[in-house]
């Protein structure tokens, strides 16, 4: 069969997927992808199909997140897990350099990491679009990021369309899924029915083409097409959750005082879990170490959280110290200030801080709160 | 100087502007140039509070002064300023000393007759409070910020 | 410019020439670029991270002239773990620089202007380059005024150089303390005071104001009340910052971040933000 081109579909036999696993690890690509660990889905390496979370879907709500086993045998059956791509695109803990000192100093010896090649397989759409949202905060400036174009610079996606939506999910409402429309080398939607198990192949890119070439498929049917596609439909009919975006942006521009606020204060720990799993918050912080005789000095990067005390720390105190300044920040920033700093939204509807947030807090739902207050304001109420 | 100049002098004088004719003469007539030398007391705290100066030129510093700390000064005019509005304002008493750091030359106007013809006319009480007003707003707001101390870094070693 | 667009992260060592104590906290320290040959070019309000081996980094503004790049300066305020050690190593020792970042003040665009520098505190230090350039191109201003208020007269910075700028008769120099101490001659009240009597034209002024976030509200509001548009009037922001290159999201001040859409931002631009209690 000819090389398929972007666009084109094809169709692999669920066993037949076992050779893209084997091809990307042919090329020497690390592969990572969904496991089940720790009674989660937790991305990380994946060798065969076996690897993946085979039969296993997850039962998301505000807070909530469990775990299911499936009557079926669905490879891709859940919606998402606490990670993906930031994981190992942004990592939480990366050295920047390494120095030595001495009499004239210091003189760095190492700078960050090198490329290395990582394949993924089973990126949501919306965690696509999460990458391609990081591409532009890391890649797009004045500078760009040397660790994150080391690890972003040769990478092979699987994108997996969504079979079923996730309870906290609003893909649709951010236009971001739930199928997979541009950022993939190829992108896969699961069929189980009764006497097969398939996946229809979409080509993202030249590469994808020339892997999918190593790899034994058909090309997809009029039918074959029309099911995935139905599939699809239906997913985006299921969304959890939703959220108004039209003016959002203006809309939290002029609600900096809304007692909304106040009230959200009341709930938030400031634990920063929304922060650790969602898939485009990528702010850091800087650590300078050195050995006990001072003769080597390290700097490293970790991850932070807008939710700390130490985040807005300067003269003696915190530019956000109250509960309400913080999570108005961080609101803000993923909703409004993000679009005037990068062009996207900051938000990708996965939906992933609303389950993760011990005590269920939703950002859909505050979103609609403000949104509502001004309207109420407006009838005089 | 001749009375002219002193209704030229009040007239353009930020402090007057906008106020009606017959009460500008007024002013001029209740008006004299005084002349302090460097170091004299031009009010002391806890006098009567009978006249208030347009600074026309030199520098007036504001003093108190305290057993441990001796004189301080809390504040500096200068020229253009008003100096005083204790006298607009009942117990009629000023609360600092006043001292020409320099040589300083001034418009005195006579309070306490202002006063008492503010009494009879409320018309010319009010513009004359409003003024005061403004005074006072502009030094409350200052010494508020002075008060933040802004510039303290909170760990000071002892002065 | 110092920080590699490929590795931005990576600090250069400049050696410290000298040391001069301006007050009790305070000290400027005066630095070696390692390739002295080229100096250390910079724009007047732009800022270094200054890296103290095996200790940290801080943001710290640029007080020198950017008419003579050989030598890089820097007012350092000793209040924290890395700047009490970077003032405390002295003559000799080795600093990490990355820079220079960040906008910087508007002194081209004010030719044919009065030209108004209203500061507190450490506010002269990103300042002072401002001043250097406007004095060394002087006859595209129109009148230039200094505003300069301290806590006492023991906390004013460049003692020295500050009765010079004084002396010169086409720049009008006011200082004043909040506190006076025995022997104090000058004027004591906040550096606000100085804003109604200076000599300058409002409608054609630039202002360039820069100190504690309060003093510079206070500031903003004289000079609206002089007739100063917002437009022609530019502060220096700080916050907390970790990279100072836009990626580690601590310097965000509303949309802004002011490691790189500021420190210096013309105030109309961030008014709104200004205004709003910790954003």
């Amino acid at each position: 069969m000819r090389k398929l081109s972007q666009g084109e579909l094809a169709v692999l036999e669920r066993d037949q997927l076992q050779w893209l696993v084997q091809a990307l690890g042919n090329r020497d690509y690390r592969v990572v992808g969904p496991t089940v660990r720790d009674r989660a889905i937790v991305y990380d390496d994946v060798a065969s199909l076996a690897d993946l979370p085979v039969g296993w879907t997850d039962e998301q709500d505000g807070g909530t997140y469990r775990l299911r086993k499936r009557a079926d045998e669905a490879l891709f059956g859940y919606a998402n897990g606490p990670t993906a791509g930031k994981k190992f695109l942004h990592p939480s803990v990366a050295r920047l350099w390494r120095a030595k000192t001495g009499g004239n100093g210091f003189q760095i010896e190492e700078g960050p990491e090198g490329s290395s090649k990582l394949a993924f397989i089973g990126v949501r759409p919306c965690d696509l679009q999460a990458i391609a949202v990081q591409d532009k905060v890391f890649l797009d400036g004045k500078y760009s990021d040397p660790i994150y174009k080391a690890r972003r610079g040769d990478n092979f996606i699987v994108a997996v369309n969504c079979g079923q939506a996730g309870g906290t999910c609003f893909c649709v409402s951010m236009e971001t899924g739930p199928k997979a429309t541009s950022g993939f080398d190829l992108a896969l939607t699961e069929v189980l029915e009764a006497e097969r198990h398939y996946f229809v192949v979409e080509v993202g890119t030249k590469l994808g083409g020339e892997v999918l070439d190593q790899v034994p498929h058909k090309a997809a049917s009029a039918e074959e097409k029309g099911v995935a596609e139905s599939i699809v439909a239906k997913t985006a009919r299921q969304m959890g959750r939703t959220m108004d975006t039209k003016g959002i942006k203006e809309l939290l521009y002029r609600n900096y005082e809304n007692p909304r606020w106040e009230d959200v204060a009341k709930r938030c720990l400031t634990c920063g879990n929304c922060t650790l799993v969602c898939p485009t918050c990528f702010c850091t912080t800087v650590e300078d170490v050195t050995d006990l005789a001072g003769e080597h000095v390290e700097r490293w990067r970790k991850l932070d959280s807008c939710f700390t005390m130490d985040f807005s720390y300067i003269h003696g105190g915190s530019v956000r110290s109250s509960t309400r300044a913080r999570y108005r920040q961080w609101m803000t920033h993923k909703l409004a200030t993000w679009i005037d700093q990068f062009g996207p939204s900051g938000c990708v509807g996965c939906g992933r801080c609303i389950t993760w947030c011990p005590v269920a807090i939703d950002i859909t739902e505050e979103a609609s709160a403000i949104r509502q207050s001004e309207k109420s304001k407006q009838k005089g109420a | 100087m001749a009375a002219e100049s002193l209704e030229r002098i009040l007239g353009e004088h930020p402090f007057f502007g906008g106020m009606q004719e017959p009460y500008l003469q007024l002013f001029v007539d209740c008006a004299s140039n005084v002349r302090f030398n460097a170091g004299d007391m031009i009010f002391r705290e806890g006098e009567e509070a009978n006249t208030f100066y347009l600074i026309r030129h030199g520098r007036v510093g504001l003093e108190t002064s305290a057993p441990e700390r001796g004189s301080v000064i809390i504040a500096t005019l200068s020229e253009g300023e008003v100096l005083g509005w204790s006298w607009m304002v009942p117990p009629y008493r000023w609360r600092f000393d006043a001292r020409a750091m320099e040589v300083v030359r001034a418009i005195a106007l006579d309070g306490r007759c202002l006063r008492g013809r503010s009494e009879e006319d409320h018309d010319l009480g009010y513009e004359l409070m409003k003024r005061c007003a403004q005074v006072m707003e502009q030094r409350l707001q200052a010494a508020r910020l002075q008060l933040l101390d802004v510039y303290g870094s909170g760990v000071r070693s002892k002065r | 410019m110092i920080a590699s667009l490929s590795d931005p992260m990576a600090p250069s060592p400049f050696r410290v020439q000298r040391v001069r104590k301006e007050t009790y906290d305070t000290f400027t320290l005066e630095l070696d670029p390692p390739h002295s040959r080229d100096g250390f070019s910079f724009a007047p309000g732009q800022f270094n991270m200054v890296y103290v081996s095996g200790v940290g980094e801080v943001p710290i503004s640029i007080s020198g002239d950017p008419g003579t790049p050989e030598t890089l300066v820097h007012t350092v305020r000793s209040v924290g773990t890395v700047t009490q050690k970077m003032c405390a190593r002295g003559r000799g020792s080795v600093l990490g620089v990355r820079g220079p970042f960040g906008s910087s003040w508007p002194v081209e665009e004010a030719a044919g202007s009065d030209v108004v520098i209203v500061c507190g505190g450490i506010g002269l230090a990103p300042l002072r380059p401002a001043l250097y350039y406007v004095m060394a191109n002087r006859e595209k201003y129109g009148r230039v005024v200094l505003l300069y208020g301290a806590r006492t007269p023991e906390d004013l910075l460049y003692k020295t150089e500050l009765p010079k700028w004084r002396g010169h008769f086409d720049l009008q120099v006011e200082v004043t303390v909040d506190a006076a101490t025995n022997g104090w001659r000058g004027s004591v009240g906040v550096v606000t005071t100085l804003i109604p009597p200076a000599r300058f034209d409002p409608e054609s002024t630039v202002a360039m104001v820069c100190g504690p976030e309060v003093m510079m509200r206070f500031t903003l509001l004289e000079l609206e009340r002089r007739g100063v548009p917002a437009e022609n009037t530019f502060v220096s922001m700080e916050r907390n910052m970790k990279c100072a290159v836009g990626f580690c999201g601590h310097c965000q001040f509303g949309p802004t971040f002011i490691c790189r859409d500021g420190p210096v931002f013309r105030y109309d631009q961030i008014q709104p933000y200004f205004a709003t209690r910790e954003i």
